[in-house]
């Protein structure tokens, strides 16, 4: 019978899940260390450090989504985010901290895609925390390398006349895709626009959704 | 279209908190936009006065970043370089 081997199996019949304890790593050990000694010494508090934690968890695609939609039917602001990115986001009231910002649009002719080569820099205080693929070593060196087989594996094939650009986030600014507008969308809200926008379509390695799937 | 201003980037490998992709050093591209100035990296990882510098971005294309080994010459890849890196150049030639 199944619950012969008590030593491995919990009162329900299923196996126990090992556990997985390990030594905390160099950094871990650094970043505890780190933030006690800024508590210990009254430079912030453990209170201050989980309210930044819960204002990043709520930060999501939705917030870009709404963003890509506005620019999508309002081309006076498409036009402020195209030249600043950070203002116009601003004042569509989301709160983006320090970020410098870049929008880049996708048009016929050209599709963007982001990587950071160098470690994870995303978008975070638009978009939230980037999925784990985009913090791979797989991702990062063949983005580079090999954007078109990339694309085509997350789904995304082009014809030899896009011209696919690349973009390595190596330093202070952090870059938006503005994916082309699906066709079949005429006359749509913003809102209803919204909700084609996937987070995968503003880093360049998706499209957004069909009207005809929404 | 204005006139490309090509830029070298440094084929330094100094140690440290470095911000210039190795894979780009010795490679030759055109200056996309100008940022910045934003505080130097090297300095400010080591929580020295940071200098102030301009912020390039380099737009490059594969046929210069990988030669014969991309598939697509004229696609492009663009970073941001502070321009401590970047010395002026001359355009490429063809592969």
């Amino acid at each position: 019978m199944p619950h012969d081997h008590h030593d491995h199996m919990s009162p329900s019949g299923h196996p126990y899940r090992p556990d997985d304890d390990h030594p905390l790593t160099y950094w871990q050990q650094m970043e505890i260390a780190v933030r006690e000694l800024l508590i210990e010494k009254g430079v912030t508090t453990a209170q201050e450090i989980s309210a930044q934690i819960d204002a990043m968890d709520a930060r999501n695609p939705a917030q870009g989504a709404a963003v890509v939609a506005r620019a999508w039917t309002d081309p006076a602001f498409r036009a402020d985010l195209l030249q600043d990115a950070s203002a116009a986001t601003r004042e569509m009231g989301f709160d983006i901290g320090p970020m410098r910002l870049i929008a880049l649009e996708n048009t016929a002719d050209e599709h963007n895609v982001v990587v950071c080569t160098l470690c994870s820099c995303y978008p975070r205080n638009l978009l939230g925390l980037p999925p784990d693929w985009y913090k791979s070593r797989a991702y990062r060196s063949r983005t580079v390398k090999e954007p078109r087989k990339v694309l085509a594996e997350f789904g995304v094939t082009l014809p030899d006349t896009t011209t696919v650009r690349v973009h390595d986030s190596t330093a202070d600014m952090r870059y938006v895709v503005i994916p082309a507008r699906p066709a079949g969308t005429e006359g749509w809200s913003a809102d209803a626009l919204a909700a084609l926008v996937t987070r995968d379509s503003m880093i360049g390695t998706g499209l957004p959704k069909s009207p005809d799937t929404a | 279209m204005t006139e490309r201003r090509y830029m070298r980037v440094r084929a330094d490998m100094p140690p440290g908190h470095v911000r210039t992709p190795s894979y780009l050093r010795g490679k030759v591209g055109w200056v996309e936009r100008t940022l910045g100035p934003f505080p130097n990296p090297e300095q400010l990882a080591y929580g020295r006065n940071a200098t102030p510098l301009p912020l390039m971005r380099i737009r490059f294309s594969m046929a210069e970043v990988w030669g014969n080994a991309t598939d697509a010459p004229d696609d492009t890849i663009d970073a941001e370089i502070y321009s401590h890196w970047l010395e002026p150049a001359e355009a490429p030639h063809a592969p």
